[in-house]
């Protein structure tokens, strides 16, 4: 390959790109219109402050299954198992750290919680693997089989979480530090919901810069557009599809801890009643976007709990009507991401 | 590794079935080592299916696809990849959420973007370097189509695959296409195989031709004596002589 004869042309400036910061206004303009409905200040920061914690619980369930959707093109109905899978394990493990636990000191709990949370993502993340190569990879692009067989594996995880445990709920208490609440004047926020809302900033935070700043992120970025080029350019896709799988269940296992905290209660359906709200997030976010999940998680809990609050016999359908609104405003989601 | 004077890639016999379709039917031609042959015929002849059987993104359900003396016909596309073909699809296939800083170093496989090169690269397309830090979306189609060949040669391969590299593009940037095309042709060890409709373009680069009609190879010889003989050209390829020079 010969050099240019002449030398590469300086920089021209070039034009700005505009950013689409408008997805981005949604919350804040929600929680501003929120705040003369209900009134008072003090409820209004409790219900904003316990919707971004659901929040970013939702997100980091979600956040998994939208990079599936988006570069695997597999309907995960079965995403929901994680979930219940890491709750159970934490629930498993917590007993054996009650002196973490059990005292007042939070470094200590935050210890506990970070334990807990790398088993539920260790088991979630093999139980990945494994589900990936027995149940996902036969039905690669055909989504009817694949919504069949994934409901499926979501039931029989759901079965064998009733054979080993029971049908009854199980406690998971919170770590002792973790209990009560701050309180500001007249404004009291618990302190787990602080915690939760930390966790969640940092998933987005580590989701950010894996997508963004390596190389494996770009190829997961580029994978979700057009995947037959990412095999011609000379990467096995396949492999990253399994990676992504594993990651996207380690992150519905690290969910499911949050949300068992959240509740300080497990049952076996946990994992399946939070899916129609994570499938919400996901096509409200747009398929296969981080950032429009991030958002999209926030929206929806944020407006669950001004309508229960406003509204409650709305607050069924409330993420339906979100749901509907964003659509028309953005038929592929709040950032979609460019297919070839 | 075969001789020298063998053939760089030959396909034999290949036929491709997407579906219920048999598209390819006994492809046989080959591409000569460190020539620019090009690949034409109507619409629907099966071009892009050859160029997409031969990087294995459709497999040959008969007949052989052989690359430097190795079989290729049942590899994956990764790994024809990663022999040394590179491919330039029809849509550009372009990751338009990416940056064009991002889309090259996704091609750069071996590691980072060797600087040379890219200044060379900017040499050839300077809009490039203009919209580097942009993303790939917000380019013209002419932007885009030299993203995607910049793509292609950020790092030396053996074969290029190029198809239609013209298609909605102005004359000036046909222009441009050109002039990177010579440049490319400058190494002696640069094998290019480009699908193309526009025949003045394919006339004014091409070393050798193949001609494709019906998923089969029609004809097969020097771009030259295509280009000289108007009988064949309109045989071949319908071409009304006075539209086309």
């Amino acid at each position: 390959m010969t050099a240019p004869a002449t030398p590469a042309p300086a920089a021209r400036p070039a034009p700005a790109q505009r950013r689409d910061v408008a997805p981005l206004l949604l919350v804040p303009l929600l929680a501003l219109a929120a705040l003369p409905l209900i009134g008072d200040l003090s409820t209004w920061i409790t219900l904003t402050a316990a919707g971004l914690a659901m929040g970013m619980i939702i997100f980091i369930i979600a956040s998994g299954l939208t990079l599936v959707f988006g570069l695997m093109d597999v309907l995960n109905f079965g995403h929901g198992a994680f979930i219940s899978v890491g709750a159970y394990a934490a629930a498993v493990l917590a007993p054996s750290l009650s002196g973490l636990t059990q005292t007042d000191s939070l470094v200590l709990n935050i210890v506990a919680l970070l334990a807990l949370i790398a088993l539920a993502m260790a088991v979630t993340g093999a139980l990945g693997y494994a589900f990936e190569r027995i149940i996902i990879m036969p039905v690669y692009g055909q989504h009817l089989k694949q919504i069949l067989v994934t409901v499926g594996g979501l039931i029989v995880a759901e079965q064998l979480i009733i054979a080993v445990f029971g049908p009854v709920q199980i406690a998971l208490p919170l770590p002792a530090a973790f209990r009560g609440s701050i309180v500001f004047g007249d404004v009291a926020i618990e302190r787990y919901r602080v915690i939760a809302v930390a966790v969640g900033l940092v998933v987005f935070a580590a989701m950010l810069l894996v997508l963004g700043r390596t190389k494996i992120g770009l190829l997961i970025r580029a994978g979700v557009e057009n995947g037959e080029m990412v095999e011609a350019l000379g990467y096995h896709i396949r492999r990253l599809f399994v990676g992504v799988f594993i990651a996207g269940s380690a992150l519905a296992g690290l969910g499911g801890v949050m949300w068992g905290f959240y509740r300080e209660a497990l049952t076996p359906a946990m994992g399946m009643d939070v899916m129609v709200l994570v499938f919400i997030v996901v096509v409200i976010g747009g398929l296969g976007s981080v950032g429009g999940c991030f958002i999209g998680a926030l929206l929806v809990a944020v407006t669950a709990n001004y309508t229960g609050f406003l509204a409650p016999k709305l607050a069924l359908g409330s993420n339906i009507l979100l749901m509907a609104l964003i659509l028309l405003w953005r038929s592929r989601g709040l950032y979609p991401v460019a297919k070839r | 590794m075969s001789s020298d004077t063998a053939p760089l890639l030959t396909l034999t016999g290949v036929n491709t079935h997407i579906g219920p379709y048999h598209i390819l039917q006994g492809v046989d031609f080959a591409v000569p080592r460190g020539s620019l042959t090009m690949l034409l015929g109507r619409n629907g002849a099966g071009k892009t299916t050859t160029l997409r059987t031969i990087m294995g993104l459709w497999h040959a359900s008969a007949g052989a696809v052989r690359f430097d003396g190795a079989d290729i016909t049942a590899w994956a596309t990764p790994d024809i990849a990663q022999a040394g073909i590179a491919y330039v699809p029809e849509n550009m296939g372009i990751f338009a959420d990416l940056t064009v800083r991002d889309n090259l170093l996704l091609a750069a496989r071996s590691g980072p973007i060797d600087e040379t090169r890219l200044r060379w690269i900017f040499g050839l397309f300077p809009a490039l370097e203009r919209f580097w830090s942009l993303a790939a979306g917000v380019l013209s189609g002419g932007q885009k189509q030299m993203l995607s060949i910049a793509r292609a040669i950020i790092e030396p391969r053996r074969l290029f695959l190029i198809d239609e590299p013209t298609k909605g593009l102005a004359p000036a940037i046909i222009a441009n296409m050109i002039e990177a095309f010579r440049e490319l042709k400058k190494n002696p060890d640069t094998t290019i195989l480009v699908v193309e409709q526009n025949f003045l373009f394919a006339k004014s680069l091409g070393d050798a031709v193949a001609v494709m009609d019906n998923g089969r190879v029609v004809h097969a010889g020097a771009m030259a004596a295509l280009a000289e003989d108007r009988g064949l050209q309109q045989r071949l390829l319908g071409l009304s002589l006075d539209q086309h020079q």
